[in-house]
């Protein structure tokens, strides 16, 4: 396992009095919390929660108006723009919902995991082949398709390409916006069983929105349930599954058929 | 090694007018290491409930639960997590899994996820797995489709996988013949001969007085208002 120099007994990323607002509307409000080397936190709720709000926030896609994002002891909101850029190439990964949104369409496969090679100083293209090729096993797909354009891949292969071109640099935070959302059952149980050993594998520390609760249940080490914006649960994922202390978690635990 | 101290538990549904149901009071219970300690009482007792509180799968209203010395009643979810990989292990009625995954890696995870080479994980599910009468032709496929019998044996093989110091048996017994019974069953003694302190719920009598060193009612932990 790679930790790096990361210290197991330090949060990698704390968040604190986090909020939002879009004019005034809030987007997400006062969220605080700590996340750990190796942990995957799951955020959940509705659409509208504030969920990928706070996702955005957090992953500097958009300006948080108040509070503190500390990854390793450094403010993300205070530090230099090119400085954030570099961290978002390097330590940290965004897997969007939509491949098409984290993939170059126009690169082939072997192009699009190689491009982020090249963008953190990677030069000898025999290297650069090889490490895509091997990322593209890693994520089960054939060496053979090194070459094909992401449109000719089904969803579900676009899905684990992406994965693929985040993780080829080793992150160590990656944020994932609804990974398995739009993909067939059988699709994102191969996704999740990568997902999982990939994890464990690297060491990552997830940060992952989804509203399926099966897919946290499988995924999350720790859940926060959001709800207008507002985190109003937090705990241990089965046990804010399996005993839901507020209304609304019981509500949307019991509304789902079988987790 | 577990250690329970006047805990208590109430569920209060939000969604059907804020009742309030008391459900355990007073609970205690201690077991030691090498000990095996039998939970019963009807069905809806409450020996479910005082497991998955154990486990911290259910948060406790009041009281404390120290197992090795970290109470689970009131430490963060990053040490339960910790506790639960390390110390304490479950082997619950139903085997949730990712599926897919192959069942000689589901039975290998408790070991890959302490860092053990894989290797030795691997060498280890196998252990596990022939013991428990598993064919070989199985070891790679997803229990998914397995029949009721040959997961629970997944699951109990998943179980023992690691020598946790403490363990939580949910029926262990419950829908296996009398061969694979026989497996599970010393594999309990075994777990006890290392030092591991266990409780378990057993309907299966001739089991439980086999293995278990004692018994415990938790009929005594239901709260007296409760209808």
């Amino acid at each position: 396992m790679t930790m790096h120099d990361v210290s197991l007994d330090q949060p990698l990323f704390r968040v604190e009095g986090l909020t939002k607002r879009y004019g005034k509307r809030i987007g997400c409000a006062d969220v605080s919390f700590d996340l750990w080397p190796g942990e995957v936190l799951g955020i959940v709720g509705e659409s509208g929660s504030g969920k990928s709000t706070l996702l955005g926030c957090l992953a500097g896609h958009m300006q948080a108006d108040e509070g503190k994002i500390l990854y390793r002891g450094r403010n993300t909101l205070t530090m230099p723009e090119p400085e954030r850029r570099v961290l978002s190439r390097t330590e940290w990964a965004f897997v969007h919902q939509n491949p098409r949104d984290g993939l170059r369409m126009g690169v082939s496969a072997g192009g699009n995991v190689g491009e982020r090679l090249m963008a953190i100083g990677a030069r000898n293209y025999g290297d650069i082949r090889e490490t895509a090729a091997d990322w593209l096993g890693r994520v089960e797909i054939a060496g053979e398709r090194i070459d094909d354009r992401p449109r000719q891949f089904s969803g579900g292969m676009q899905q684990r390409l992406q994965i693929a071109r985040n993780l080829v640099t080793s992150p160590r935070l990656v944020f994932m916006d609804e990974p398995t959302g739009g993909l067939d059952v059988s699709v994102q149980a191969r996704l999740l069983d990568l997902l999982r050993g990939l994890v464990r594998d690297m060491g990552l520390s997830v940060i992952i929105v989804t509203h399926d609760l099966a897919v946290a249940r499988l995924l999350a080490d720790r859940l926060m349930v959001m709800k207008d914006g507002h985190v109003i649960e937090h705990g241990l994922t089965d046990q804010v599954l399996d005993d839901p202390q507020a209304a609304y978690t019981q509500l949307l635990v019991s509304s789902v058929l079988q987790v | 090694m577990i250690e329970i101290e006047n805990l208590s538990k109430s569920f209060t549904l939000h969604n059907q007018g804020g009742a309030v149901i008391p459900v355990m009071a007073g609970a205690h219970l201690r077991v030691e290491p090498g000990e095996c300690v039998a939970l019963t009482g009807q069905s809806g007792a409450g020996k479910s409930t005082l497991m998955r509180m154990i486990y911290g799968n259910y948060l406790a209203a009041s009281g404390s639960i120290r197992i090795g010395g970290v109470d689970v009643a009131t430490v963060t979810p990053r040490d339960i997590i910790r506790l639960r990989r390390e110390t304490l292990g479950y082997v619950s009625q139903y085997l949730r899994v990712v599926p897919r995954v192959p069942t000689r890696t589901v039975v290998a995870e408790p070991l890959l996820a302490l860092g053990k080479p894989e290797g030795e994980a691997h060498a280890r599910a196998e252990e596990l797995l022939t013991m428990l009468n598993i064919p070989e032709r199985l070891w790679s496929l997803s229990p998914t489709t397995f029949s009721g019998g040959e997961q629970q044996r997944v699951n109990i093989a998943r179980g023992f996988a690691h020598e946790y110091p403490a363990m939580l048996l949910d029926e262990p017994t419950a829908s296996l013949d009398a061969r694979n019974r026989d497996v599970v069953l010393s594999l309990i003694e075994g777990a006890k001969a290392r030092g591991a302190a266990i409780i378990g719920i057993f309907h299966d009598e001739g089991a439980r007085n086999q293995v278990c060193d004692r018994v415990v009612d938790v009929t005594g932990f239901t709260p007296k208002a409760a209808a």
